[in-house]
């Protein structure tokens, strides 16, 4: 287990060393209570309200229709795909699906908000009272993966604004609009969450999930899912205080560190007798601090109103009648797939895989994906695939800086490599050398069985041949036979080593090393 | 005798097919008069180059293919707050003054598809809020009732819609849209002797209308008579994928027929008889009730007990929704931008001040202030509250034992006011006063029609107003009609 941890979460250890000091210390006098609002983009080909495309990264300003730059006379025409994406999302959360969701007028003057206002879900949303439950576990940080869930308050369709971008030199701003009315579900999270790891482990189950649905890329550097967080510190026991909302947090570590950071900058301020206001703050990821927002002191009233232009959405929630202005909830139901608590229970109920295994082949779809693929029909021993593609796809992946997304080893190699490894034809060092070639080509159709022959690695498992190369040894070393066999038996391991020393293949060691025993032992 | 003033729809494709007009002659007739009427200000652009083309096409489809649609060769103006691609549309406010829309509102696309000629944009109040057309940076429209080149004052048109219902009364075009928020077709129809229609919330599309209350807008249909307005209207109505407010119903068209008035019941609310209230529409109204029940028509006394607050009410949601609804004139995407380039608070604040007049700039701040949401529920969602209340007093009477099928009351409580009337008062007290009869139905949804009765003593028109239930404008129309043919209400004659 320990290359587990060394390899898979390498970069958190040496912060996990400080995290548990602040954490104990804040354990004694302060509770940490943290709460989660997460903006997630829908992944669907239109806008939320508009024809025009929904896409990251296309030339500026080219996916906006009249709609989205707020053209006077254009009205909101609610896509229904955003609907069902939404619907599914919220069912696979466990949330009640409201019959009737109203939209709202939120108001606010910025360059980027075109209309002046944004189209949300204030007062009667989509979805409301759902769940997650979810595993923490972080390598390095817990010994085992515990369980935990948040509430979800509710989810809300709305629209996405665009981009402002500032030039200090020349002094303007330019805005891209390409994102404006993209479509958004926000989640609403009880503060459940403790701390910093919580969190970031609740985010990294939505991302599963919604990857699963299909529902939202989750590709947080491109802003596809979005983080806010809601810190205070309390004495046990005591009302919840005044709290500090983190923005947009980019990535899932990113969660882990900002409230790692908040909880701690907290705690001196309420240690040395000051008092937390409550205030908007930022996450440099760079600098791994929070800092205040200055645009954002004034607090803001968003003047509500109810959207006049979008009539009340109905949806249907006993039949799986379906039309085209109201959408089947139970349809959609049946279109959810297994989900990663399920696969878990599943992991470890049927592949008897240990707990902190299953969380971490679930929490990498593709190693999951060639988990499937290597144990289907009960081919392999689960439990040594899921060690190999841990321990060691994960160590050379690691060691080349390819992120497993990048992996472009087939199913077909993987299940050629994993055959050759239980059968010892190859032993675990040759296995790891070809994976490293294999990480390394570019060519999908590269035979494991032909690397093998081209680099000459094959295992050498003739008796007949270790046995002469073993007395060779045994003869060249009259003093180390003579300790063996006066009882220090350690020496078997440095004769070992000489064997390995002198052969240039590769050898089977467990058969080297029962022949070598026979041998002393004549 | 001008003759523009008097043709029909049915009388103009008469005289296309017996080849006694054509399309692009009747278009230039129409010209002329808009031009020739110009310094009555019905139009904020005459877009000839639009009607001439508009004319030819028409005629070709008449002449070569064989093909007369319902409004073939039909000369139509249009309010400037309807979206024209590649024509100004301008609000009648500086804000706009600039804007030149990429696409067509659905309602003009329609008249389009059915062969209507656009003559041009007719003059508003600055985002029509108002109700005598005085409040628009091309000046106000002038009332041709009554209106003598020699005389220093005049006669207002009424609005905001006053541009149309000029246009339509001096014979510039045949028909007009206006947008009726609070009553502005009916009330400049009205003060124009032409027939101001107000159709049920959603029937007509509001797609590519510049909004004012989007909860209450629709667009209007002005005409010199009312089976015109139906040929409008048939031409219109019905579902539009882009308004999803839209009632997703086929709509049947109305048919003109002979109706039995034996059978219909109108009702007449007794909280019309309002302060204010000139004794000659009083006797107009009497005038026509009694010509109803003499034709054996139900008239009875009914109560909309809630009548008095809805001004109150219509100010308080108009203006919140204007808020809401202006908020995305900030000079960035379109429209005036100010020279301010220190900040972008400063843009804004400069571009918004520039670009609207007073009116609007105190609605927007009104209406601000109801939404904070400390405010928020005594003022917004009690407005709220009250609304459905006045919907359900006109629920009341169209539904249940003792009910009507129509209520009959005036448009306006007086003929058309003298500009220097006029002005003497503010626009929210003016509005309050002209749209007191016409906006409740906006606030129920349900259809309206003003028809021209007689002329006043000072020689200017008198309508009154049918009110229906919702969906009800086969019936309101046909009623209409049968009005119209017992006042015999002669149209203006010559400008």
């Amino acid at each position: 287990m320990r290359s587990m941890k060394d390899n898979l979460y390498k970069f958190i250890r040496k912060r996990a060393v400080t995290f548990r000091c602040v954490s104990t210390s804040v354990e004694k006098k302060w509770q940490s209570v943290v709460g989660l609002e997460v903006h997630a983009q829908l992944n669907t080909k239109s806008k939320l309200f508009s024809g025009a495309q929904n896409t990251f990264g296309g030339v500026v300003n080219n996916c906006v229709s009249l709609f989205d730059a707020a053209i006077p006379g254009t009205l909101p025409v609610l896509n229904r795909k955003c609907v069902e994406f939404g619907i599914m999302t919220a069912l696979a959360l466990s949330c009640k699906i409201n019959e009737v969701s109203t939209f709202d007028r939120k108001h606010y003057f910025y360059a980027d908000l075109p209309a002046g206002y944004q189209i949300t879900q204030q007062r009667a949303p989509l979805a409301s009272d759902g769940i997650i439950n979810f595993q923490v576990y972080t390598p390095g940080i817990h010994k085992k993966p515990y369980k935990k869930s948040s509430k979800i308050k509710q989810i809300q369709l709305e629209q996405d604004s665009g981009k402002s971008l500032h030039d200090e030199e020349l002094k303007r701003s330019l805005v891209d609009l390409n994102r404006a009315g993209a479509p958004l579900i926000e989640l609403v999270f009880e503060p459940d969450l403790e701390d910093g790891e919580e969190a970031a482990a609740l985010v990294k189950e939505l991302l599963l999930v919604v990857q699963r649905l299909g529902t939202c890329s989750g590709r947080m550097e491109e802003g596809a899912l979005r983080v806010d967080a809601n810190v205070s510190l309390r004495r046990p026991g005591a009302p919840l205080a005044t709290r500090t909302e983190i923005k947009n947090i980019g990535s899932v570590r990113g969660v882990a560190g900002a409230i790692r950071y908040e909880i701690d900058r907290q705690r001196k301020i309420l240690e040395t007798g000051g008092c937390i206001i409550n205030e908007t703050r930022s996450w440099d990821a760079a600098n791994r601090v929070t800092i205040a927002m200055r645009d954002k002191e004034v607090v803001q009233d968003y003047r509500y109103m109810p959207e006049p232009n979008l009539p009340p959405l109905r949806v249907n929630l006993k039949t799986r009648e379906d039309s085209r202005d109201v959408l089947s909830v139970p349809l959609i139901q049946e279109r959810i797939p297994e989900l990663p608590e399920e696969t878990r229970r599943n992991l470890i109920e049927k592949s008897h895989l240990r707990p902190e295994t299953a969380v971490q082949l679930v929490n990498e779809p593709l190693l999951l994906e060639y988990f499937k693929a290597l144990t289907e029909n009960n081919a392999r021993n689960p439990i040594k695939v899921a060690n190999l593609l841990i321990n060691d796809l994960l160590t050379v992946l690691n060691k080349n800086k390819v992120d497993l997304e990048d992996c472009n080893i087939t199913n077909k190699q993987m299940i050629e490599l994993v055959d050759l490894v239980l059968s010892k034809d190859i032993n675990l060092e040759v296995c790891r050398n070809i994976l490293n070639e294999l990480v390394r080509s570019t060519d999908e159709k590269m035979s494991v069985v032909s690397l093998i022959k081209q680099r000459a690695w094959s295992l050498v498992t003739d008796a007949e041949k270790i046995s002469k190369m073993c007395k060779e040894v045994v003869d060249e070393n009259p003093k180390m036979v003579k300790q063996y066999k006066d009882g220090k038996t350690k020496v078997l391991k440095a004769l070992l080593g000489i064997f390995a020393k002198n052969s240039r293949s590769k050898y089977d060691m467990s058969l080297v090393s029962k022949i070598m025993e026979d041998l002393l032992k004549k | 005798m001008n003759k523009l003033t008097t043709y029909t729809i049915k009388e103009i494709h008469k005289a296309y097919t017996d080849k006694l007009l054509t399309p692009t002659s009747f278009v230039d007739l129409c010209l002329k008069k808009a031009k020739q009427t110009s310094e009555l200000n019905a139009f904020v652009t005459i877009t000839a180059t639009e009607a001439e083309n508009h004319g030819i096409e028409s005629e070709k489809r008449l002449y070569v293919e064989k093909n007369i649609k319902s409004l073939e060769g039909i000369s139509i103006g249009i309010k400037d707050n309807f979206c024209t691609k590649n024509i100004n549309t301008t609000c009648a406010s500086n804000m706009l003054k600039n804007f030149v829309p990429t696409y067509d509102a659905t309602v003009y696309s329609r008249l389009r598809q059915a062969g209507a000629c656009l003559i041009g944009k007719c003059n508003m109040d600055e985002f029509a809020m108002g109700s005598g057309t005085i409040d628009s940076i091309f000046g106000p429209t002038k009332n041709p009732w009554c209106y003598k080149k020699e005389d220093g004052d005049w006669r207002i048109a009424g609005g905001s819609s006053g541009g149309s219902a000029v246009a339509v009364s001096t014979g510039a075009c045949l028909a007009a849209l206006g947008s009726d928020t609070g009553g502005s077709t009916r009330n400049p129809a009205a003060l124009c002797g032409v027939v101001g229609f107000k159709p049920t919330y959603g029937l007509v599309s509001r797609y590519g209308l510049i909004p004012l209350v989007n909860s209450m807008d629709v667009p209007g249909i002005l005409a010199r008579t009312v089976g015109d307005v139906v040929t409008v209207l048939n031409c219109l109505a019905g579902p539009d994928e882009m308004d999803s407010t839209t009632i997703k119903r086929q709509f049947n068209p109305v048919i003109m027929k002979e109706i039995s008035l034996p059978k219909i019941k109108i009702g007449i609310p007794k909280e019309y008889h309002c302060e204010g209230m000139s004794k000659e529409v009083l006797d107009t109204w009497q005038y026509v009730a009694d010509l109803l029940e003499n034709e054996k028509a139900v008239i009875k006394s009914v109560s909309l007990p809630h009548t008095s607050i809805s001004i109150a009410v219509y100010s308080v949601l108009n203006q919140c929704e204007v808020a809401s609804n202006m908020a995305r004139y900030d000079g960035l995407e379109y429209g005036l931008r100010t020279e301010e380039d220190h900040s972008t608070e400063e843009l804004y604040a400069s571009s918004r001040s520039q670009g609207f007049n007073d009116v609007v700039r105190c609605r927007i701040f009104a209406g601000n202030y109801f939404l904070l949401s400390r405010n928020y529920e005594k003022y917004f969602i009690k407005a709220l509250k009250l609304r459905r209340l006045i919907s359900d007093d006109f629920k009341n009477v169209f539904e249940g034992e003792d009910s009507v099928d129509l209520l009959l009351t005036p448009t306006t409580l007086i003929d058309a006011p003298l500009y220097k009337d006029f002005v003497s008062k503010h626009n929210r007290d003016q509005c309050a006063l002209q749209d007191y009869c016409t906006q409740p139905a906006n606030m129920a949804g349900i259809p309206a029609v003003s028809i021209p009765i007689r002329l006043s003593k000072n020689g200017l028109p008198l309508s009154l107003q049918l009110m229906g239930p919702y969906l009800s404008e086969d019936l309101l129309l046909n009623v209409a009609r049968k009005i119209e043919e017992l006042v015999n209400f002669q149209q203006l004659h010559s400008v």
